[in-house]
């Protein structure tokens, strides 16, 4: 049984232009493994295949395995993988606390039962008090945070980060990063994370790879 | 200048909230007993009393609340469900093409055609006749003028799905939809309960105004009432009109009273739609925090998209049936086609068309233009002053598009007949404008917005003067919206029933008015032929406007807007 995100023989291109030939990589789960490469090496493209959402323009070939199950032929809202993208995209017409539950997963049911786990999931990431403010009101940490649990109480079982950290203060990054992480690592999610900056890798901690430098 | 734009806002409160509140309280009078005209000099209630012992007035109301719902409810949730299935796949440019020809016909021209349709002897029995239905004589049932409306919701449907889908498509700009879309996949949920959920609570907040103009314009409306809609009672606007109408003008003090139960209605309706959408809200946000991520929605939301394909599917057979019709010359029942085909219809009618054909362009023409001018006059006032009048002012000066036709153009004639103008291509083309105008600023006010600053400014520190700015440089980036708010403007005018026969008193005929008169008549070519050059003359203009910015700027590939 192999528990993780697992991609076979991957490979994509768009307009004929090759971006990634044959990659494969085991992420296990509590994992972080990191995409590096310069824009346009295809790096975002990957993880828009793993997750589902890669535009018709790509031509696209090679597997997805979440947890030994073959998520590949699925859309994306049947693969059970999380994503948090440059922008935090908190629903500007719903409240934090609303945003919250409209992530967590169906399996709890009832109202009261529903805002009780999206009660204690802020309390538990320091954020308690904000389920009723509009997310326009929040810091910049503050809303990343609320995204990641939002993500979080879907109950993925990989989590994607498409350059999360990217737009936010230096003085803010770091702790967003520890938070994003450490997070992850409880729940033992395999994380596939696409930056720009050598510290995100660092932090990370993991094996890092490099997209489009064949040549150089 | 502070005093330009004070003699800017000046002028339009003249030309456009004057005549209104004018007209307004020129029926309201009428309604209460005054019409010195008429013999009415001191307060009464008679009117009301007279109108409330009409006995078809409780099964008009009902006829007029329920169609106009039904009609608004359908056309919001058909257009809402079409654009949920084609978020992200159609291309939005070759979308408002394939919408054009419906949002450039007019009501008149779409009734006439759907009733070709519909009819029980229509196109559409006959195309299913005698193989499938074994009739070899039309049913004998009333498909159109049904005594529940449901030709007329039709008919409004498939006018105002096209609308409500240009000014979604509007909003959908303003909105980071399809990043959003991704983190609802992302989280589980299917593309059609997303777009409920997430994408359509923030779409409607910003097209409240034109939802309720449908509203107003279903509960009110005149043209398309008069071909599709029972007659007997028909809705209120119908009973109001045919005492206006009437040669005894004794009867213009109930048809006043009338009218003013209309834009009672009206207003009613407005305040309970809004009533109506706290609930939704509240509901609604109990729905999204219950975390479903598919259930039923997905296939109501599929079929809904669907029954949305089907309403414009409608609209093309109700314009391509006026074609066949003006170009038959023999059509027996149950034939799926002509079986002769002449174009005796339009070379015999050539001389009855002229005179609506030109008085429709020549109206069209100069309201657009005048529309335009006051327009431009209107943003750059803006502009130049850095004033956000923009929103409450626009909000006022679309009055007329919210108030009942019928509630204020008969207040207005009145002043007409008294300096003499009733009749008169002026009049006419003044009350095109009262509408025209308002539809042009709407349509220009987000890209104007949209413009970016930074080239005013560049241009600017070149040494331009604002006159310069303007016309060198923000009306060519803006050519293509600028073009498109000069179809929408002439197509307004084309539309213009009630307006044209209410100022012009029957001396200036339209394609409009004459296709409306000729709906009733028995011969079908005839109306045919008005009715598609009705439908066919804003459709050219509208064309022209899209084609035009690619011609002249045949190297530009992007409209001038910040991304």
């Amino acid at each position: 049984m192999s528990v993780g995100l697992r991609l076979q023989d991957v490979s994509l291109a768009i307009g004929g232009r090759v971006l990634v030939q044959g990659l494969s990589l085991t992420i296990a789960g509590g994992q972080v493994t990191t995409l590096m490469g310069p824009s346009g090496s295809g790096k975002s493209a990957l993880l828009d295949f793993v997750g589902g959402h890669l535009e018709p323009a790509f031509a696209a070939q090679g597997r997805v395995g979440v947890d030994g199950r073959d998520v590949t032929g699925l859309p994306a809202q049947q693969r059970r993988i999380g994503v948090l993208f440059q922008d935090d995209l908190l629903f500007p017409h719903l409240t934090v606390g609303q945003n919250l539950a409209f992530g967590l997963a169906n399996a709890a049911q009832g109202r009261a039962a529903r805002l009780a786990r999206v009660q204690q999931a802020l309390l538990e990431a320091g954020l308690e008090g904000l389920a009723e403010r509009d997310p326009a009101t929040l810091s910049g940490g503050q809303r990343a945070r609320v995204a990641l649990l939002r993500a979080l109480l879907a109950e993925p079982r990989v989590l994607l980060l498409d350059e999360p950290f990217s737009k936010l203060d230096t003085a803010l990054r770091q702790g967003v990063r520890r938070f994003v992480f450490a997070h992850a690592a409880a729940r033992g999610l395999p994380v596939l994370l696409v930056t720009h900056d050598r510290a995100d890798a660092d932090a990370a901690g993991g094996p890092v790879l490099t997209l489009g430098d064949k040549a150089g | 200048m502070p005093g330009a734009i004070a003699a800017l806002g000046a002028l339009m409160a003249g030309l456009f909230l004057l005549p209104v509140v004018a007209g307004l309280a020129g029926t309201l009078l009428p309604a209460f007993g005054f019409l010195p005209a008429a013999g009415g000099h001191e307060f009464s209630l008679a009117p009301w009393r007279e109108l409330f012992a009409y006995p078809g007035l409780r099964a008009s109301l009902r006829l007029t609340l329920t169609t106009g719902f039904a009609a608004t409810l359908l056309a919001l949730g058909l257009a809402a469900a079409l654009c949920a299935s084609v978020q992200g796949r159609a291309r939005l440019r070759a979308g408002e093409a394939l919408l054009a020809p419906l949002l450039a016909a007019p009501h008149a021209s779409v009734a006439i055609g759907l009733a070709f349709v519909l009819a029980p002897s229509g196109w559409a029995v006959r195309l299913v006749s005698p193989w499938l239905t074994g009739w070899s004589v039309p049913p004998d049932v009333a498909t159109v003028q049904d005594p529940w409306g449901i030709a007329l919701v039709l008919g409004l449907l498939v006018k105002e799905v096209p609308f409500l889908v240009l000014v979604m498509l509007g909003a959908l700009h303003q909105i980071p939809a399809a990043q959003q879309l991704r983190v609802t996949a992302s989280l589980g949920y299917s593309p059609g309960t997303a777009w409920t959920k997430i994408i359509f609570p923030q779409v409607y907040a910003r097209i409240r105004l034109p939802v309720y103009a449908v509203l107003a314009y279903s509960l009110s409306v005149v043209d398309m009432a008069l071909v599709l809609a029972p007659g007997n009672p028909g809705p209120l606007s119908l009973v109001a009109l045919r005492w206006f109408t009437a040669p005894d003008v004794t009867r213009y003090l109930p048809a006043a009273a009338a009218a003013v139960l209309q834009l009672g209605l009206v207003i009613a309706a407005i305040a309970l739609w809004r009533a109506g959408e706290g609930a939704a809200r509240a509901i609604g946000q109990r729905w999204i925090m219950r975390g479903a991520r598919a259930g039923a929605c997905e296939p109501g939301v599929q079929a809904a998209g669907l029954a949305a394909g089907a309403s414009l599917a409608l609209g093309g057979a109700a314009l391509l049936a006026m074609a066949l019709w003006s170009l038959a010359s023999t059509w027996r029942f149950p034939d799926a086609l002509p079986s002769h085909w002449s174009l005796g219809t339009w070379i015999g009618q050539s001389h009855s068309l002229a005179l609506p054909l030109a008085n429709t362009l020549l109206l069209g023409a100069t309201t657009m233009l005048a529309g335009l001018i006051l327009a431009l006059a209107w943003f750059e006032a803006c502009d130049r002053h850095g004033r956000r009048w923009n929103a409450p002012a626009i909000n006022l000066v679309c009055l007329p598009l919210l108030a009942p036709q019928i509630a204020f153009l008969f207040g207005l004639q009145v002043p007409l007949v008294r300096v003499g103008l009733d009749g008169t291509f002026l009049a006419v083309a003044w009350s095109h404008l009262l509408l025209v105008f308002p539809y042009m600023l709407i349509a220009l006010a987000d890209p104007w917005a949209a413009l970016d600053r930074r080239y005013a400014r560049a241009a600017a520190s070149l040494g331009a003067s604002p006159l310069r700015i303007l016309l060198a440089v923000k009306l060519p980036v803006l050519l293509a919206p600028v073009l498109r708010a000069c179809a929408v403007g002439f197509a307004a005018s084309a539309a213009q029933y009630l307006p044209t026969l209410f100022a012009g008193a029957g001396r200036v005929p339209t394609l409009a008015t004459e296709a409306i008169a000729l709906a009733s008549g028995a011969d079908r070519r005839i109306a045919g032929a008005f009715g598609f050059l009705l439908a066919l003359a804003p459709l050219l203009v509208y064309l022209a406007a899209l084609a035009i910015p690619a011609l002249a700027f045949p190297a530009r590939r992007a409209p001038g807007r910040r991304a």
